[in-house]
Order: structure tokens, then C-alpha cells, then sequence
């Protein structure tokens, strides 16, 4: 399976038409940014200056604590994402390397869920 | 006659041109997204949406984007300002250059040698739809923190939590997908499924599914639209945006869905490909082939205008046919709450997918060890395999367990807090006299 490759991608080249079209995308966002200053009308006030709560005056500061659970969540995502990562070059290279390749990812994925079922039962992954 | 992929200037002019239309199409599919999506909520509400602009209200588009040019812009008096101004163009430039490494349709055969319909078919392929998707978030989260505005801010943390939570059942149901492909290259994937005979959505049927449900929640949307949810947050992390920014936002959350509807017809539906052998054609060895003969030897593809022209059709209306479940889904179901949201990711999706792709593993393995032919009886092997999967995740693994609402956890409270019969059985209790009740 690993005879597949398209002569185009092998290039070196392969990654230009990346880099144009990256190119592009930023100089869209840029002109658009800088064409809707240029044509915007910008009669500032007071009021319209003030952060939108529904029509109050806003109280309190917005830079104030957040619940812990997001960060909870962020360090989840680096276990189970790495795992999902470590699990790519093996899904790729699956049939050729056949059992005990097999056998390796299941006690790896075993040890993961078992991290996960302790998060769980910890209560890591309730939201109340 | 013998094909030969495209070199030198032309290749180079092909190139450029590439770019230039597919980004020009991208932001007019983009633009006539928001009227269908328009034009289609009215449908579905029995109302006519808009149609005063153009022919059937078909330059409405063009003539939202003029407004929102000549609209003022609002700064808040708090906001940082560079992050501010930043935010919306960190979110745009990722959503419009994830289709680079899409195929769209058959290689076309050109004077000057075939060109591949596809911007860039670089070998790390879905590795970098991963990457560049998920770098959105970073717009979302930034443009809420630099609005200083209490909603924006909820609804970025909102934004960052939950498709940090969906990109770990997004990348395992890609996993069964990379196991079939052997190969990152969406192109390749394309090619495994005309192989197969059969296009992946059967044989991962429940690979499907989760990529379904995490691409909704990737790009916000109904029912995972959290972020933005009007009733809770105004509009969650562009309250503050107005005007072309606030247009940028728009677009980068349309270019999402584009693109996620062009994957998931790329990786599930074949993406260009039509069935029958007669579209079939892959890059093998430095040849254009459509497949192999019995003996092994290589059979050579016959590109043309016309097939290109047939399938790049194709592609549209399987990307089409998804923009539509997406604008459906959203008037048909409810939005989840919060705390719904993450438990489907964590406690569902998570182990569900996990699992799966390790029964996948060894259905594919022991499949090989029997020595079956690749082709269409291993696909159908897989299917009845996947079917069973999915028949059990959709009718025995959450049956309201984990998602419950708000009045199954009130029982559930209730329940819980019974006293415990222990050992020996506690007496039961003293009986209570009638006036003393209300204590």
C-alpha cells in the first residue's frame, strides 16, 4: 500500500500552493478589515462605547474567576488528544504490522480507559 | 495513451489558477450559504425569507456584504483594541484555508499534461484538516477575552471548552477511517473507496455518525451552538462585533461548515466519486490507473473533461446535501444544555468511539488473517459488523443515562437521597401527627 504515491505530492514543491493560498486568505481578512475602516462612518459616543449588557450599565469587573471546569476540560483534551494522536500512526500502518501491533494499542487504550473511567467516577467530568 | 501529471510553467500557472478559483468559489459558496440558510428557515416556517434583492432574492448576499461594509464600527472603550481588531482575522484565515488539501473532482486532462483538482495534495493530508480547523478556536476564545464584555467572554470559554471536547471523538472516528485507507492523503482515501466498492459510510457507519455529531459541534451549530446561544449570551463571543468584523465571524463559521460538509462527502461519501470504475483514477507509480487487473497488473484510467466536469457535479451536491442537513437540523431539534453538551462528548462519545475503533481493529485484522480479497465482500463484512455497533450504541448505550434532563436529575436526587438499607433494617419512621406536618 505504501507504493501509492502521486508524483505531485512527492515534490518538494507540494506545500507551495499552501503558502499562496495562506497568503491569500490573509490578505482577504487584511482588505476587509482595512476596506470597512476606510468606507465605515465612526461617530463614537459614550454610550456606544460601553460593553453591551442588554441595555444596564455594566457592573463588575469581566476579568473576573471563571468555574475550574474549563481548565478540567483543557487537561482532558491533552490526555485523550495525545492518545488520539498516538493512535494515528498505528491506524495507518494497522495491517501491515498485524497482532502484535493490535495488542500493544489494546493495553494501551486499556490503561487510557481506565484513566478515564477514574475521571469519571472521581466526578472530573460532571459540570454542576 | 500515456498520461502524465502536469510540470514546469504550466503546472505553475495551473497552480495559481487552482487557488485563485477554489478560493473564489469557497466565498461564493460562503456567501450563498447564508440565503439558503435564509431562504430555507423560511421554508421550513412557512414564511418567504428574503426575496425582494435580485431574482429571487438572489443577489441578497451581495448586497448583505455591501452593508455591512458601510455599517459603523463599534469599538468598546475597554476592549484591547489589537486583539480585538486580530481576533476576527484569526478566525477567518483558518476556516478558508482547511479546503487546500479537499479533491473536488477527477484529475482533467490538459495539453500540457493532468492536472489534479485539488489545491494542494500534500502527504500529511487530514493532519493538517486537524490542525488548521482546530486553530479557529483561538479567534473565538481571544475575541470573546477582548471584548471585555461579560457574554463574549462566557461564550469564548464556552467556544474553547467544547470543541476542545469534540476534537477527541472527531479524531477517533477518523481513526477507523485511516485504518481502511492505510494513508493520510484525502486523495487516497477517495481511491480506497472506489477500491472498496463501497463508500465508507457503510462500512464505519458509526465513524459517521460521531464525525457527524462532531462536526456540528466543532462549527457551533444547532444543537451545540452553547457559544452563541441568544437566549443566554446576546450572541455569545461577537456580542461587541459589528460591521465587517462581525461579518468576518459569519463567514469563518459558514467557511467551517463548508468545509466539514466537503469532508465528510470526502471521507464517508467517496467524495468525487461516482459509482461504477468508469471515474476512477489515482496517481500509482508515476501512472494515471483505474485499477487492477486479476493478474495484478495495472489498469490505466482514461481521464477526460467530461468525467471531471460529472464528478466535480457529484461533489457539489454531496457537499450541498450536507449544508442542508446542517440548516435542517437546526430548526428540528433543541438546543442542549451545557452540561449535556460535555457529558455527550466525555461520557458517550469518548469510550463509545474508543471502543469501536478497536473492534474495528480486529474485525479488519482477523478479515486480513483470513485472507479475504479487499473489495466489495469485505466492505459488507465490515458493514454487518458496524451495524451491529451502531444498532447497540443507538439503542442500548444511552437510553437517557448519561444525557438526562433537567427533571430525570431532580429524580434522580430524590432517589439517590433514600436512606440506605443497612444490615439491620431501620425502623421505620415514628408516625407523624397531622398538625405537626408543617413544623
Amino acid at each position: 500500500m505504501n507504493n501509492f504515491t502521486n508524483p505531485g505530492a512527492a515534490m518538494s514543491g507540494a506545500y507551495l500552493p499552501l503558502l499562496l493560498l495562506f497568503t491569500v486568505s490573509v490578505l482577504n481578512a487584511v482588505g476587509m478589515m482595512v476596506a470597512s475602516h476606510i468606507l465605515s462612518p465612526r461617530r463614537p459616543t459614550a454610550q456606544k462605547e460601553m460593553p453591551y449588557e442588554s441595555g444596564m450599565i455594566p457592573l463588575g469587573d469581566t476579568r473576573a474567576r471563571f468555574s475550574v471546569k474549563f481548565y478540567m476540560v483543557a487537561i482532558s483534551f491533552i490526555v485523550f488528544d495525545l492518545e488520539t494522536i498516538f493512535l494515528i500512526p498505528w491506524a495507518v500502518q494497522m495491517r501491515e504490522l498485524g497482532w502484535s501491533a493490535f495488542l500493544a494499542m489494546t493495553m494501551f487504550v486499556v490503561v487510557l480507559a481506565v484513566g478515564l473511567l477514574y475521571e469519571w467516577k472521581k466526578g472530573g467530568l460532571e459540570w454542576d | 495513451m500515456d498520461y502524465q501529471p502536469i510540470s514546469g510553467i504550466p503546472a505553475l500557472i495551473a497552480m495559481s489558477l487552482k487557488v485563485t478559483v477554489i478560493f473564489t468559489v469557497v466565498m461564493l459558496v460562503v456567501a450563498y450559504t447564508t440565503l439558503a440558510e435564509r431562504r430555507v428557515s423560511a421554508w421550513i416556517q412557512d414564511r418567504s425569507g428574503p426575496n425582494r434583492v435580485g431574482p429571487g432574492g438572489l443577489l441578497q448576499p451581495i448586497a448583505d456584504g455591501i452593508k455591512n461594509f458601510l455599517k459603523e464600527e463599534t469599538l468598546p472603550a475597554t476592549a484591547s483594541r489589537v486583539f480585538f481588531v486580530l481576533a476576527p482575522m484569526l478566525t477567518i484565515v483558518p476556516a478558508l484555508v482547511t479546503f487546500a488539501v479537499i479533491p473536488i473532482a477527477a484529475p482533467l486532462p490538459t495539453p500540457w499534461g493532468v492536472v489534479d483538482m485539488i489545491i494542494a495534495d500534500v502527504p500529511i493530508g487530514i493532519l493538517y484538516v486537524l490542525a488548521v480547523s482546530s486553530l479557529g478556536v483561538y479567534g473565538l476564545v481571544l475575541g470573546g477575552w477582548a471584548s471585555n464584555n461579560k457574554y463574549a467572554f462566557l461564550g469564548g470559554l464556552r467556544a474553547s471548552a467544547q470543541m476542545v471536547s469534540y476534537e477527541v471523538a472527531l479524531g477517533l472516528s477518523l481513526v477507523t477511517v485511516l485504518m481502511l485507507t492505510g494513508s493520510v492523503t484525502l486523495t487516497e482515501m477517495v481511491w480506497q473507496q472506489q477500491q472498496l466498492d463501497v463508500w465508507f459510510a457503510l462500512p464505519l457507519s458509526l465513524a459517521f455518525i460521531f464525525f457527524l455529531i462532531s462536526a456540528f459541534a466543532e462549527t457551533n451549530r444547532l444543537p451545540f451552538d452553547m457559544p452563541e446561544s441568544e437566549s443566554e449570551l446576546v450572541t455569545g463571543y461577537h456580542t461587541e462585533y459589528s460591521s465587517m468584523k462581525f461579518s468576518m465571524y459569519m463567514i469563518a463559521e459558514f467557511g467551517h461548515m463548508v468545509t466539514a460538509s466537503a469532508l465528510m462527502a470526502t471521507l464517508f461519501f467517496g467524495g468525487w466519486d461516482l459509482p461504477g470504475m468508469w471515474d476512477d483514477a489515482f496517481w500509482y507509480q508515476g501512472q494515471l490507473i483505474k485499477g487492477f487487473a486479476s493478474d495484478g497488473s495495472v489498469l490505466l484510467a482514461a481521464p477526460a473533461v467530461w468525467k471531471t466536469l460529472i464528478t466535480f457535479g457529484a461533489f457539489a451536491l454531496k457537499t450541498s446535501i450536507f449544508l442542508l442537513i446542517y440548516i435542517w437540523v437546526r430548526w428540528t431539534l433543541p438546543r442542549f444544555r451545557y452540561d449535556q453538551v460535555m457529558a455527550l462528548g466525555w461520557k458517550v462519545m469518548l469510550p463509545v468511539a474508543l471502543a469501536y475503533v478497536m473492534v474495528m481493529a480486529g474485525t479488519i485484522l482477523s478479515l486480513d488473517e483470513v485472507g479475504l480479497q479487499w473489495g466489495f465482500f469485505y466492505g459488507m463484512v465490515l458493514t454487518a459488523v458496524s451495524a451491529l455497533c451502531t444498532l447497540f450504541f443507538l439503542l442500548f448505550i444511552d437510553r437517557g443515562h448519561t444525557i438526562v434532563g433537567a427533571a430525570a436529575l431532580e429524580r434522580q436526587k430524590r432517589t439517590v437521597h433514600l436512606p440506605r438499607r443497612a444490615s439491620a433494617p431501620t425502623p421505620p419512621p415514628a408516625p407523624v401527627a397531622a398538625g405537626q406536618e408543617a413544623r
